[in-house]
């Protein structure tokens, strides 16, 4: 039963024996054995192990920074059964199976591969299960006599993973067969430039000593053929963009790329057929391989930050229950229109934006805001698309559908972001596309230059220059540098997507920091007591009750200051106001906000206030305790700021940067955590909505945002680049193009650097191509370039850039 | 007379047979999915065989 893991919690606190991640004190059951931190961990842990895949534990890995409590849903799954559902999303395979497809949330490593393709175990009736990690979904065959798809559906989210229907993506499909076709062409041109090589190396051999007229010709023919496979097949993508670029005048890489290809096709044709001459198909068919592959590369990463969009797209239901008259029927949540009613069972999702006309409920926000705490809502009031419906059914009219509800509106955003081409390769495009244009000028004043003085070797010489002016350093370069980086930050817990964010980071501007979790350690801790002593066991006994972290806190200062256990209260009702309250006896004890109190209308000592003023002037938050109506005690609560945020915020001034922390927090506090972080007041915003943090960043152009992904989504897909930190990385990762997995400044710190450096890469290669670039060039006007020579520097510029790019040097940079 | 006057056209046709193997193997999906068969590397088992609970 034992396993092997980790445990890197400090002492004092218990694990969860299913996630590792700590159990909050009032879910500890005495007696030892196995902790849980959620009843949703409970039963996750014990249907692995009656199904004897314990294994399972030794395989996770407990440093995937997206970790997560199964959590508790009530998330009901019936609704997959009905044959609408199966209508759409199951495949009826006609020997008697059935297969679908499941999007999951909540995959983090190998382990969650290993079980859930362990499903057939798990389900009676599941024939195979195959996971696609990249993803994210689970592709299920069974068998339809043995079971359903809901509980196929329910047994993987008891096991943690939140399934939801594959919608049929068109674009989706798109990408695949796109993909495959590059792959092809990949593979074609990979055997010609192999082949080609070989060739090649047979006929340089040969030109030192002697080969047989009839070998030396067959190679030549050989290389020919080989050769014009590779460009008029897999190089045909080239020929057909330059003359779309051609049609429509926009400069594009494809332009001279398609040229050198050309020219340097036809004058190897030439040369074959004439016996005599420089062939140069060895280049041509390398030159294609190369540039084919970086394309891959790059649209592979594209393709795979669309697709964790894509994720946010399924978390809406299916299935929408519509009102038609006096009835209810489901339909698909796409063909819902505004003004429609549905209603929404308990358990189920939003399909739409809307607002309530009937009953009242609590929500589960937490794919919007990152609030897991219900918020109750009814009549009259809003709900989003994508919240669960946690406690009671509700009508809803429906305001807004698909693309326009707020979670629609933010997967747009992060969807068109990472599909744009970054403007620094737009911008290395279209200097190729200028430097086609001298080249073929210069050709032309070569030609005819050489056509007067000797004509004989005219042509030799142009298309030796037009060969050796090869801008596929440009073409290949930048991108690939781009790429580099971002695998490389990557593999250091920095998750980018798309190019812009590096380029766009290189320069210093203003950048805003959120306090809680960023400059703090996010844990809340108890500095102060003022007031009656004896009552503190009281409330600790009181909290134990409460998860709120305020509790936790109050809970660990009186066990800290080793105070007494006090006998449990003998009711306890806690508030989503700001407080709790218990009764000892005849005695009632309120713990909470000022706010939550005064609603109470609990007298406040003038003492106990004048305190909290102090408090708050400190930059603590005051949690006011009170006893049958009055106020006794006062505790100032803090959050103790990160040791590396003051050297890290010094750094990130010294390198330019205008700093300043936009928080939702009580702006005193804000203040009193910049002062002691060397921040001007003005720079520092307390007490801002979601809508203020936008207005804030998208007030300077260039205005970076780091902040806790999940509450501030909407300001960080609104900032110029916006850094998401520490919550899950699948709602982080929608709204931000940047999340780092670490918490803290660190991370910020070094991404800057390998932005600064990614784009000194970048300028040194197209410096580097530049100038090897003229110096051919000019070379071969004067006729000084042997066409042998020509063919070896052509590979040559290409390779030394590409390394360069591998070459970037990565310095983590001490603040 | 060289042999390479037959081996070379037989290499060119092996290659050629290599390509259409590749070929078919993306056109049937095998290289749609890169990434989880590395995670399933770890994994040792033999069946999935089976349905039932223990």
């Amino acid at each position: 039963m034992s396993t092997e893991r980790a445990n890197q919690l400090p002492a004092g606190e218990t694990s969860c024996a299913h996630c590792a991640l700590p159990v909050p004190d009032p879910r500890i059951v005495p007696g030892g054995g196995d902790q849980f931190c959620c009843h949703g961990c409970e039963t996750a842990y014990r249907l692995i192990r009656s199904c004897g895949l314990d294994a399972y534990y030794s395989f996770v890995d407990t440093d995937s920074p997206t970790r997560a409590p199964v959590g508790d849903t009530e998330v009901t799954y019936d609704e997959l059964d009905r044959s609408s559902f199966a209508a759409r999303y199951v495949r009826d395979h006609g020997d008697g199976r059935l297969s679908c497809t499941l999007a999951l949330e909540g995959m983090h490593c190998a382990a969650c591969v290993w079980l859930l393709e362990k499903l057939p175990r798990l389900v009676e009736g599941v024939i195979e299960a195959r996971v696609d990690w990249a993803r994210s979904t689970l592709h299920v065959t069974w068998c339809a006599e043995s079971c359903r798809v809901s509980q196929i559906a329910r047994t993987v989210a008891e096991l943690g993973y939140r399934p939801h229907p594959v919608h049929e993506d068109t674009a989706q499909a798109r990408g695949d067969a796109h993909a495959r076709r590059q792959l092809v062409q990949i593979g074609i041109a990979a055997a010609a430039a192999g082949n080609n090589m070989l060739i090649a190396t047979a006929l340089y051999l040969g030109m030192f000593s002697a080969m047989e007229a009839g070998v030396e010709e067959m190679l030549r023919l050989a290389s020919c053929v080989v050769g014009l496979v590779s460009v008029a097949g897999p190089g045909r993508v080239f020929m057909q963009g330059a003359r779309a670029a051609l049609r429509t005048r926009t400069p594009h890489m494809d332009l001279p790329i398609a040229l050198g290809l050309g020219v340097g096709a036809i004058a190897g044709l030439v040369n074959t057929l004439r016996g005599v001459g420089e062939i140069y198909f060895d280049t041509l068919s390398v030159l294609v391989l190369l540039l084919l592959v970086g394309r891959y590369v790059q649209s592979r990463q594209q393709h795979r930050a669309a697709d964790a969009v894509r994720l946010l797209k399924r978390l809406t239901p299916p299935i929408a229950h519509k009102r038609a008259g006096e009835r209810w029927v489901d339909v698909p949540s796409e063909i819902i229109e505004v003004g429609d009613v549905v209603e929404v069972r308990v358990g189920e999702a939003f399909p739409a934006d809307g607002r309530i006309t009937q009953g009242k409920t609590t929500v589960d926000q937490s794919i919007l805001t990152g609030e897991s705490r219900p918020i109750p809502v009814a009549v009259g009031e809003e709900v989003s698309a994508g919240m669960l419906n946690l406690s009671a059914g509700v009508s809803v009219r429906v305001d807004a559908v698909g693309a326009n509800t707020r979670i629609g509106k933010v997967a747009e955003l992060v969807e068109s972001a990472s599909s744009r081409r970054p403007a620094i390769v737009q911008w290395a495009d279209s200097i190729g596309a200028k430097f086609v244009v001298v080249v073929i000028a210069i050709a032309a004043v070569t030609l005819a230059a050489w056509l007067a003085l000797d004509p004989a070797v005219a042509v030799d010489h142009t298309v030796a220059l037009l060969i050796v002016a090869c801008p596929c350093a440009l073409g290949l370069a930048t991108p690939l540098a781009l790429s580099v980086a971002v695998s490389r930050a990557a593999k250091r817990r920095i998750l980018i997507k798309g190019g812009d964010v590096l380029q766009r980071l290189s320069r210093p501007g203003t950048i805003w920091l959120d306090k809680t979790g960023t400059l703090t350690m996010g844990r809340m801790s108890v500095v102060q007591w003022h007031g009656d002593l004896e009552v503190r066991p009281q409330v600790a006994a009181l909290e134990r009750h409460a998860t709120h972290p305020v509790a936790r806190a109050l809970v660990a200062f009186a066990e800290a200051n080793g105070d007494a256990m006090a006998a449990a209260p003998d009711a306890v009702e806690q508030s989503d106001q700001g407080g709790i309250v218990g009764r000892f006896g005849v005695r009632e004890l309120v713990v909470g906000s000022r706010r939550f109190l005064a609603s109470r209308g609990t007298a406040m000592d003038s003492d106990i206030l004048a305190r909290s003023e102090a408090i708050l002037a400190g930059g603590h938050a005051p949690v006011f305790v009170a006893r049958d109506g009055v106020t006794i005690a006062v505790a100032a609560l803090g959050d103790p700021i990160r040791p590396d945020a003051k050297p890290a915020i010094e750094r990130l001034r010294r390198d330019g940067w205008v700093v300043g922390i936009a928080s939702g927090d009580h702006p005193d506090i804000v203040r009193e955590v910049g002062r002691s972080l060397g921040l001007p007041p003005e720079q520092c915003h307390g007490g801002l909505t979601p809508q203020d943090k936008v207005e804030l960043v998208t007030r300077d152009r260039a205005a970076v945002m780091v902040g806790d992904g999940v509450n501030d989504s909407a300001a960080l897909a609104a900032a110029s680049v916006g850094i998401a930190t520490h919550e899950g990385a699948e709602a982080s990762l929608r709204a931000a193009p940047v999340y780092l997995a670490r918490p803290g400044l660190q991370g910020v710190l070094e991404l800057l650097a390998a932005s600064r450096s990614t784009m000194r890469t970048i300028r040194r290669n197209l410096a580097v191509s530049l100038v090897y670039n003229s110096l051919a060039v000019g070379l071969a006007a004067f006729g000084l370039i042997n066409p042998l020579v020509a063919a070896v520097l052509m590979p040559l510029s290409s390779t030394s850039v590409v390394g360069s790019s591998f070459l970037t040097r990565w310095r983590s940079p001490t603040p | 007379m060289s042999v390479l006057f037959i081996a070379l056209p037989i290499a060119l046709v092996l290659g050629a047979i290599a390509v259409f193997a590749f070929v078919k193997a993306v056109r049937t999906g095998q290289f749609d999915d890169l990434d989880t068969p590395a995670a399933r590397v770890v994994f040792d088992d033999a069946d999935i065989a089976g349905p039932g609970r223990h």
